[in-house]
């Protein structure tokens, strides 16, 4: 009887297991400083859930804490894809308080915010490591995305075998060149978009769905 | 590490082999880094480091930024990452080579001017 008994608790376990809804994946949003993180983040959240993710800046590190935006559906060819989104802070490998001075800022306001930076730094780092099943990695198109940070973190994420989608963000700039980005990059797909305008989100949901579904 | 010379005759620089780095666990190899760059000196490593390694070095230098004392790293290697070229079979195995030259330093004494896929152009000042 015990035996039967623990062959149906076992097959039920397994079927549960098996019908259960998958848990939404963790997607951490990564880049260096003012690619648009932040403002792709609550393009995304306003789009499917009506609510931001977090205050955006033109200064940089003002993302200083990564930020989770959970259960966040996007409906895709019928289909629904649920992820929790990660807006890390920034990545970089040095912070400059007085680089924040020209900002107008105070000094104590400044070493404030570079500690902070600092901190948030470290912490996206070990969200990478531990914390999330994909990446999607903003790049501000207008920008050289030849740096060592890009270069590093990009080998970090493909060393992790972690799913990424590469997006060109600010093309409404007149400076921006998506070709340069899939040049760097060409082991990687590469989207362009406005996160600021709301240029070209369709096809950067069909590809989330794609990527991370 | 050799004695340092006095730092207003130059800027002392520690090519690393790779060897050397081989018998060291990841910590040491970072707080071996962080105390050479933390001098003002250019760490240059044969053999580079692995991405994991690079994730932990940010990561501890990031907690060792001080206003007015240190600022952070300087870090550059070739971009292309051999480690993502190995066959599956390699990466199973733990095969995954990580060899590109990286050039450390502290970040208020070294600006990159120039980099793509073979060429890394560096500027180094004194303190």
């Amino acid at each position: 009887m015990g035996l039967l008994t623990n062959l149906k608790d076992s097959i039920s376990r397994a079927a549960s297991t098996l019908f259960s809804e998958e848990d939404p994946k963790r997607i951490g949003i990564y880049g260096p400083p003012n690619a648009g993180k932040t403002t792709l983040a609550n393009r995304i959240a306003r789009d499917w859930t009506g609510d931001a993710v977090g205050p955006e800046s033109h200064v940089p590190h003002e993302t200083r804490r990564a930020r989770r935006k959970e259960n966040v559906e996007i409906e895709r060819d019928g289909k629904k894809v649920t992820i929790d989104i990660v807006d890390t802070p920034g990545v970089t490998t040095k912070v400059d308080y007085t680089e924040f001075l020209e900002h107008d800022m105070e000094k104590d306001d400044a070493v404030r915010r570079s500690r902070e930076a600092t901190e948030g730094v470290a912490e996206a780092m070990h969200w990478l490591r531990e914390d999330v099943d994909g990446v999607i990695y903003v790049l501000d198109s207008a920008t050289d995305p030849f740096t060592q940070v890009n270069t590093m973190l990009i080998g970090i994420i493909e060393s992790q075998d972690l799913p990424v989608l590469i997006l060109a963000n600010k093309i409404d700039l007149e400076e921006s060149s998506v070709q340069r980005i899939r040049n760097a990059y060409p082991q990687h797909e590469t989207i362009p978009l406005s996160a600021l305008e709301g240029d070209n989100m369709d096809e950067v949901y069909d590809k989330i769905a794609e990527y991370f579904g | 590490m050799a004695e340092v010379k006095d730092p207003d005759d130059g800027v002392q620089i520690d090519l690393i082999s790779g060897e050397r780095m081989a018998g060291l666990a990841s910590m040491e190899k970072i707080r071996m880094i962080l105390d050479g760059v933390r001098d003002g000196n250019i760490v240059i490593l044969e053999e580079g480091l692995s991405p994991d390694e690079e994730s932990r070095l940010i990561e501890v230098t990031m907690t060792e930024i001080s206003p007015d004392e240190f600022n952070g790293i300087e870090i550059e290697t070739y971009p292309k990452s051999e480690a993502a070229d190995a066959s599956i079979l390699d990466r199973l195995m733990g095969k995954q080579s990580t060899q590109k030259l990286t050039v450390i330093g502290p970040a208020n004494q070294i600006e990159t001017l120039h980099k793509d896929e073979t060429l890394i152009s560096a500027l180094v000042s004194r303190k």
